[in-house]
This record gives C-alpha cells, sequence and structure tokens, in this order.
C-alpha cells in the first residue's frame, strides 16, 4: 500500500494547492514532499535485499483490455524512487529566495510531476508506464512554458513534439508487443517480457529501436539531444533541475526496466550501435561545454556527456556497467541538483550567466566557492567523491566490452576537467569586478540545501555499498538473462 | 424511439411558444425535455424495436448514438443559452435545431435507405438556414449558401446511389439489401458496384472526408460559434453513425469493393486537414480542420475493422464531442472579448481569466491526444484496433499526424500562456462556469475510466 500511498500524496497534494491556493505555497509544497521522502525511506528499511517485486498493489483497471494498475519496487525502482523523494523536497526549498507568479499553480505543478516520475519508476504494468511516461511531460511542459525564460514559446513546443513522437514510437511498439501477448492480451510487465523473447531477431531489432529512441530522445543520446541545452537554458531553475536531475532517469530506468530484458536478442544484436552513439555523445557534449560562454548551457552540455557515459555502461550488459549506471544516476542526479542551484545562485546575484563577465567570487563568497569545489571534483569523477565510483565501474565496464571505445569514453574524465577547471576559474578565481564585488556568501536557506548534498557526495563516494546492495539482485537477474542468451548462441 | 416522439413534440412546441407566450420558459422546458428523452432512450437499452414497417431500428447501436447525441445537445443547449436569447426568432431557431436533431436521430436509428434520405435532409435544412442565422454577417450569408449548395450535391449523388442499389437489390430496407448481396454475391450488377461508390461520395461528404471536406472551413468559419460547435458535435455524430451503419451493416459482404477507397481517403483526411491546420490562424478554422482530421482516425477505425469498431467510433465521437464542446464553449464566451477568432487575440489568456485558459487547454490537450485525458484513449483504441488487424503502416502514419496536431493545438496553448496580456479580464457566469467544470471532470474520469463505457457499449 505505501507505493500506493507515494503515488497519491502529491497528487492530492498537489490538488489542495490548486483549489485552497494558500498563502504560503511553499511551506505547503514542501511539508508535502517531506511527507512523501518519510514515506519512500520507511519504504526503503521495509525492503528486502533480493530480486523480488515488494511492496506490489496489482488492481485491475480496464478488465476488458488486459490493463491493470500494477505497481511494485524492486531495488532498482527503489533507488530512483528515493531519488526522486530525496531531489524534489530539495528543489522546493531551493526555490524558496524566489517569488513566482501564480505559485500554488508552480508547486502543484512540480508535485503532479513528483507523482508522474514516482509512477513512472515503479509501474509494472506497460499502458501504465506508457501513462506516466507522458503525465511527466505535462507538468514540465507547463513550467517550462508560464515560468522559463526568453523564447520560451518556441523551445518548450519543439522540447515537447521531440519527447512526445519519441514516446509515440515506444507506445506502438507496446501495443505491437500487447498483441503478441497470449489469450486475450495483457500488458503486464511479464507477459509482454515473454511475448518479446519470443519474437524474431527482426522484429526484436525493430522493437529494440522503437523503444531506444524514445528512451535516448529523454536522456538524451547523441544524435537525439538537440532539444536539450535550449530547453535547459530556458527553463526556470527548479524546471532544469527536476529535468536534469529526475526526468532523464526516465530514460534509463526504461533502457534498464523496458528495453534491455524485453528484447535481448534485438539489444545484442544492436546495443553496439547504441554505445558508439553513447560514446559519440560523450566526446561530442564534452567537447561544445569547454567552448560555452553561458555558465547553464555549459551545465547542460556536461549533463548529456555524463548521460552517454551511462548509457554506455548500461548497454554493456555486465554487472559491473549496470551497477556503475545505478550509481551514477544517484551521483549525477544530485551533482547536477548542485551545479543548477549553484548557476542559479550566482545568475541570481549578478544577473549575468555569461562567463567572462565573471570572476573572483572565491575572494567575497568563500562558502560558495568551496561547495563549488566539491561538487565539481564530484563532477569529474574525483576519488572519494560520489562521481568517482559510477565513472569507475562504467568505463571499467566500457573497456572490457570494447578497449577503444573505452578508451574514448574515458576521454570524459579529461575532457570534464577542462571544462569545470574552466568554469572554475573564469567564476571564482581572478579579480573581483564591477559585477562581483558586491556578491554575498551563501544565505541560510541555501546552506540548507547545498550541505546535504556536500555529504551525500561524500558518503556515496566513500562507502556505496548500502546502494550497491540495494539493487545488486535485480542487476543480477538482467545479467543472467544474457548470459543464458549468449550461452545458447553458442 | 420515445425519443424521437419527444423531440419532435418539443419542436413543435418551440413553434406554437410564440403564439402562446412562452417565450421565456422555452430554452428550460427544452432542456428538460432533452433530458427525458436520453432517460427514455437510456431505459429501451438492450432491447431491438422496429417501427413504421421496418423503417426505423432501436437497437443498441442506435440507442447509443441517440443518447450520445442527445447529451451533446443538452450541453449545447446549456452553452448557447444566450444564441436564443440575445437575437430575434428565438423560437424558431429553436425549432430549428430541434428537427436537426430529429434528423440526426433518424440517420442512426434508419433500417430503409428512404429513412437514412429523410434524416439527412432533415438535419441539413435546418443546418443551412442555421447557418445563415447571423443575417447581418456576410461570412454567415456565405456559410450557408455554400452549405447549401454542396450539401445539395452531395445528397444528389447519394439518392442516385440509393437508386442504383434499389435497381439492383429491389429494396430500400438494409437488412433485405444486405441479405441479396450476400446471396447474389457473384451475379451483382456492375451499377450495383456504382451505386455504392455514389452512397460512399455522398456519406463521406456527411462526415467531410477529404477530398469532399472543402465546404467544412468556410461553413465552419462562416457560421454562428454556437451553430458551429452543433456542426462538429452533433451533426458529426449523426453523421458518422449513419456512415458506419451504411457500409458496416448494409455493404459489408461487398467490403471488398469501397475498402481500398476509404484506406486512401483515410490518408488523405489523416494527412491534408492537418498539415492546413498549421497554417490557420483563425481559431474556428483551425477548429474546423481539427474536426476533419479527426473523421480520419475514425475512419482508420473503420477501414482496420469494418464490423467491430463501433464501440471504438462511439467512444471515440464522444470524447471528441466532450472536447469540442469544452473548446467551443470557451470560444462562445469569449466571442465578445476575442475580434473575429484570430489567433492573436487568445494572446495572455491565462491571465485576463484562468479558469477559461485552463478549460481551452484542457480541451486542447484531450484533442492532441495526451493522456490520461479521454482523446488519448480514443486515440489509443483506434491505434490498437488498427494494429491488432496488422495496419502498421498507418498507424505510424496516424501517430505522424498527431503530432502536427499537437503542434497546431498547441499554439493556442502557447498564446494563452506565454504571449503577452491582450485585453482585460473576462468574467464568466455562474453557469457557464459549472458547465466548463462538468466537462472538464467528464474529460478526466472518461480517460481514466474508460472501461464502464467500452463494456456497456461494445456492440457486435
Amino acid at each position: 500500500m505505501i507505493t500506493v500511498f507515494l503515488l497519491t500524496w502529491p497528487l492530492l497534494a498537489a490538488l489542495l494547492l490548486f483549489v485552497l491556493k494558500p498563502g504560503n505555497a511553499k511551506v505547503f509544497a514542501l511539508v508535502a514532499s517531506l511527507v512523501e521522502l518519510v514515506a519512500s525511506i520507511i519504504m526503503a528499511f521495509q525492503f528486502v535485499k533480493d530480486d523480488s517485486v515488494q511492496f506490489a498493489v496489482n488492481i485491475s483497471w480496464i478488465a476488458s483490455l488486459g490493463i491493470n494498475f500494477y505497481v511494485g519496487v524492486d531495488g532498482i525502482s527503489l533507488l530512483l524512487v528515493l531519488l526522486t523523494t530525496v531531489i524534489v523536497p530539495l528543489i522546493v526549498l531551493s526555490s524558496f529566495s524566489k517569488t513566482y507568479e501564480k505559485q500554488s499553480t508552480f508547486y502543484g505543478l512540480v508535485l503532479i510531476m513528483q507523482m508522474a516520475l514516482i509512477g513512472v519508476f515503479v509501474a509494472l504494468d506497460g499502458f501504465l508506464f506508457y501513462l506516466f511516461w507522458e503525465m511527466a511531460l505535462i507538468p514540465i511542459y507547463f513550467i517550462c512554458l508560464i515560468w522559463g525564460g526568453e523564447n520560451r514559446g518556441v523551445i518548450t513546443l519543439k522540447f515537447f513534439i521531440y519527447t512526445l513522437a519519441g514516446s509515440l514510437v515506444m507506445l506502438v511498439a507496446l501495443v505491437y508487443l500487447y498483441f503478441q501477448t497470449p489469450g486475450s492480451h495483457t500488458f503486464d510487465i511479464q507477459a509482454l517480457y515473454q511475448a518479446g523473447r519470443a519474437l524474431s531477431a527482426y522484429e526484436q531489432g525493430l522493437v529494440f529501436w522503437a523503444m531506444f529512441v524514445a528512451f535516448a530522445i529523454k536522456m538524451p543520446v547523441f544524435p537525439f539531444h538537440t532539444w536539450q541545452p535550449d530547453t535547459y537554458t530556458t527553463a526556470p531553475t527548479q524546471g532544469t533541475m527536476l529535468l536534469s536531475a529526475i526526468m532523464l532517469k526516465m530514460g534509463i530506468y526504461g533502457l534498464i526496466r523496458w528495453m534491455i530484458p524485453l528484447v535481448p536478442v534485438g539489444v545484442m544484436d544492436w546495443g553496439f550501435t547504441a554505445v558508439v552513439l553513447s560514446v559519440i555523445g560523450i566526446v561530442y557534449a564534452s567537447c561544445i561545454a569547454i567552448v560555452q560562454k553561458d555558465v547553464k548551457r555549459l551545465v547542460a552540455y556536461s549533463s548529456i556527456a555524463h548521460v552517454g557515459l551511462i548509457a554506455a555502461g548500461l548497454l554493456t550488459l555486465t554487472a559491473t556497467g549496470i551497477q556503475g549506471a545505478m550509481i551514477q544516476m544517484l551521483s549525477h542526479g544530485i551533482l547536477v541538483f548542485a551545479m543548477f542551484y549553484i548557476v542559479d545562485i550566482i545568475s541570481d546575484r549578478t544577473k549575468t550567466r555569461s562567463l567572462a563577465e565573471l570572476g573572483g567570487i572565491r575572494n567575497v563568497a568563500p562558502v560558495l566557492s568551496t561547495v563549488f569545489i566539491i561538487v565539481m571534483l564530484g563532477s569529474v569523477a574525483l576519488p572519494i567523491t560520489s562521481g568517482f565510483v559510477g565513472e569507475f565501474l562504467l568505463i571499467r565496464s566500457l573497456v572490457e566490452y570494447h578497449f577503444i571505445l573505452g578508451a574514448v569514453a574515458g576521454l570524459t574524465i579529461i575532457l570534464g576537467a577542462i571544462y569545470m577547471l574552466r568554469t572554475f576559474q573564469k567564476s571564482m578565481s581572478g579579480e573581483t569586478n564591477s559585477i562581483t564585488s558586491t556578491f554575498t556568501d551563501l544565505t541560510n536557506h541555501e546552506k540548507i540545501v547545498l550541505y546535504p548534498i556536500v555529504i551525500l557526495i561524500f558518503v556515496i563516494g566513500i562507502y556505496p555499498t548500502p546502494i550497491l546492495e540495494i539493487s545488486e539482485a535485480a542487476t543480477a537477474n538482467i545479467v543472467n538473462l544474457f548470459s543464458a542468451y549468449a550461452d545458447s548462441i553458442k | 424511439m420515445n425519443a424521437l416522439f419527444i423531440i419532435c413534440g418539443l419542436g413543435i412546441l418551440s413553434l406554437v411558444a410564440e403564439i402562446a407566450n412562452l417565450k421565456r420558459w422555452l430554452t428550460v422546458f427544452v432542456m428538460i425535455g432533452l433530458v427525458a428523452a436520453a432517460a427514455l432512450a437510456v431505459l429501451d437499452w438492450g432491447t431491438t424495436r422496429s417501427y413504421f414497417s421496418d423503417m426505423v431500428l432501436f437497437d443498441d447501436f442506435a440507442i447509443s448514438f441517440t443518447t450520445l447525441i442527445l447529451v451533446a445537445s443538452i450541453f449545447w443547449f446549456w452553452m448557447s443559452g444566450d444564441y436564443f436569447s440575445n437575437q430575434p426568432h428565438k423560437t424558431d431557431r429553436s425549432a430549428l435545431i430541434l428537427f436537426a436533431i430529429t434528423g440526426a436521430i433518424c440517420m442512426v436509428s434508419f433500417n430503409n435507405m428512404a429513412m437514412l434520405f429523410l434524416g439527412i435532409e432533415i438535419l441539413s435544412i435546418s443546418l443551412y438556414v442555421l447557418a445563415g442565422s447571423n443575417k447581418e454577417s456576410l461570412n454567415s450569408n456565405e456559410a450557408a449558401f455554400k452549405y447549401f449548395i454542396m450539401g445539395s450535391f452531395a445528397t444528389g449523388f447519394l439518392l442516385m446511389g440509393i437508386a442504383l442499389i434499389y435497381g439492383a437489390t429491389g429494396s430500400f430496407n438494409i437488412t433485405k439489401i444486405a441479405a441479396h448481396i450476400s446471396s447474389h454475391i457473384d451475379s451483382l450488377p456492375g451499377f450495383f458496384y456504382a451505386g455504392v461508390l455514389l452512397m460512399l461520395v455522398g456519406m463521406t461528404f456527411k462526415i467531410s472526408a477529404v477530398p469532399f471536406h472543402f465546404w467544412a472551413p468556410d461553413v465552419y468559419g462562416g457560421s454562428p460559434t454556437t451553430i458551429t460547435a452543433f456542426m462538429s458535435t452533433v451533426v458529426k455524430i449523426a453523421a458518422f453513425g449513419a456512415f458506419y451503419k451504411v457500409f458496416s451493416f448494409c455493404f459489408n459482404s461487398v467490403h471488398s469493393s469501397w475498402v481500398l477507397v476509404i484506406q486512401i481517403m483515410t490518408v488523405l483526411t489523416l494527412v491534408i486537414p492537418n498539415v492546413t491546420a498549421v497554417y490557420q490562424n483563425n481559431i474556428k478554422r483551425l477548429l474546423a480542420y481539427s474536426s476533419v482530421g479527426h473523421v480520419g482516425y475514425l475512419l482508420l477505425a473503420v477501414v482496420a475493422n469494418s464490423t467491430g469498431a463501433s464501440g471504438t467510433i462511439l467512444y471515440y465521437l464522444t470524447a471528441y464531442s466532450a472536447a469540442s464542446l469544452l473548446a467551443f464553449t470557451v470560444l462562445h464566451i469569449l466571442e465578445n472579448a476575442v475580434a473575429n477568432n484570430e489567433l492573436e487575440g487568445f494572446n495572455g489568456l491565462y491571465k485576463r481569466n484562468p479558469w477559461l485558459a485552463v478549460s481551452l487547454t484542457i480541451a486542447m490537450l484531450s484533442l492532441a491526444g495526451i493522456p490520461p485525458l479521454s482523446g488519448f484513449f480514443g486515440k489509443y483504441m483506434v491505434f490498437a484496433l488498427a494494429l491488432q488487424q496488422g495496419y502498421v503502416g498507418l498507424v505510424l502514419l496516424a501517430v505522424g499526424t498527431s503530432l502536427v496536431g499537437v503542434y497546431y493545438y498547441f499554439k493556442v496553448i502557447v498564446a494563452m500562456f506565454f504571449k503577452d496580456l491582450n485585453g482585460t479580464f473576462v468574467s464568466v457566469t455562474r453557469s457557464s462556469q459549472l458547465m466548463l467544470g462538468i466537462l472538464v471532470v467528464l474529460i478526466f474520469l472518461l480517460g481514466l475510466f474508460p472501461e464502464w463505457m467500452i463494456t456497456r457499449f461494445t456492440i457486435h
């Protein structure tokens, strides 16, 4: 039942916000999201670390079409649910210094978004998954459209149509599989797995591409990334955080849950192509990030590079790669959140995001500068930070998979260091100029947001085992599936 | 059947009301009558009865479509109260609408080609007049005239088709025609097929499928907004019901002779109106093209399964009508606030009245097929039906045109939320607020709990 609570609570809170329009919508949303966090922590403590689906609820919904409200959690889902419930209160808290127009609508949409994201991570029915997947798009679209920056009309529409195109193709693939299920057809995940695995290699290839394109657009993987930099830059900061810290994980989660076990032969036939695309994305996005002048855009491109590595490691289909992807998803979530928050703090105070105009912030804001260094080092995967564990596992899996690809992907660490250090140098070090001289250091509530992140960066970096243990059994399942397939080919 | 009598009676009452001086109470009275008629129609559910020497047949199909027509009409009367009160000849208009509804019910319950023709004519002649009911507007006059000329042509085709089919089969009764076709499948004369094609032209004109759609944008754009709402909901339901009945029940044995034509029309109806709608700056014309585009999805259902699609079609039409009525209600409320229904007039509507903006947004999202709204589920059922029969190519095309649809529906949303304020606050009456609220809830409920409707109204 706790799964249902996690889904209904944010929705209820959002509806209350829409109807009551409380004067202090921020506090209301914060309390709501903290309750959600507590619920998810209770869930994590009750979780048994095996590969079974737990806290499952299966209610018949549209019986005549074989659609059930079937939700449940395994290790992989649980980590992403936790990521969502941790990040959303931080996002709400990070907006405390701002006053959005029509704020109850704004926070209501954020909470609906949270509901849809959790729905995506716990859905075990193909139709339900699709429904949540699409529902996540609506609130973020309106958040970007109503509260976004310049030119948001065109940019958000491009984002919307781009992602919708991908998901509609995915829907066609899901319905196609649905009709392959026996009897009066069902969208149950296990039945879809059976149907998918029974397809011929050619059909599995088609389904692979239909699913991969949908997920690749969401992440985004090169060459489906063109919507991303504009959207991230234009969106209001809290929107960018939702998009980058949580929403792109929908794509990666989709790969793990709804593509890899679904069409294993298709994945083995086409996985290499997908890995190559992801690796191209890593290098390409890193190079563009190096020459960016706008900090927010720079972080957006760095996100493409990081996600490319996650996708590539994941598609090696090894335990190392998948576990690396899991831990890197969490690490990327908190790091990119912190990164965008710091960018927001800087641009709020200086009214500019241009690197050329900044400089010398370290002299006037040492605390911010220190936090920035820690986040940056996490981002370039320095040992004992959270970024290191994930990137190490991912690159190792890639090197074992294909040495040259692994080596190219490894460039991400060097290129990442270049653009990150350059950003630090241009904004934090150097002489204080007229724009930055009046810069004030972190306020208390900004510290409340950033300190937990700093702690998390180190905790995950130094002692990742508890997290890895949660998803271990579920990951092993996938790996076993593929070793069985590899054996059958031999 | 009783519903038909009640509505005829209401129509006559409307005409008498002028003399008896009941004008003030007329709209209320009509709405009560419509609710009673809908209730009586629902009570007949599960029975199959034919009346007037087999001229009309009220089976589950007819009853479900009749109910839908009546419910849409109730909402229509609710939204357009001031169309009657603010202009002269209230009783005439009210009577014309009621007769049009009578025609619509005949069109979904006919069992005889003559009754089909009568139904279409009763509906169309009322509409020709209503389209021109804004007498001072040049566009309204143009709409009426165009509609009349085009409509007459189509009726001519239809009548010629009926005559040829009568010549080949010796009957007007569709059950007998169907029986004759299946027993003489190899010896049907050539002119029988000509008759089928002529009827196809006539009927596709009425449902405004491409290439017989060109009247729709002008007529929809020129007519008073309330009448446009009526045409794109009640009339569309009736026309598609009749179309499905003719081709699914009557001509199903010669399926191969017409299905290719309909397939080509489906492709055209999916592509052309959806692409044309992108270039529209007038929201009424935009909705006109969108309404033609939706016919494409309905035709796709017919192509995929010409005998078992009635449940899907009914659901789709319900979802479509709910969203259309919602959109047109907002348009009607804004008629005085937005000049000529140009898209720029909607700029910043969110700040002028958030409720109207949110309602129109939900209507657009549902028409665009975004989950969890009912419009999505309607499209989903059509796509699933087509995929089940292996029409992957057509489904992918329909997916593509849905995306184009998203683009133009979202143009309206972007204007409302993103563009700068244009004009002052718009106030909405309590009654309109309530109606908007009910339609919004309905669109959500239909989308979230489609099971109720699918299982109850799947007609075999």
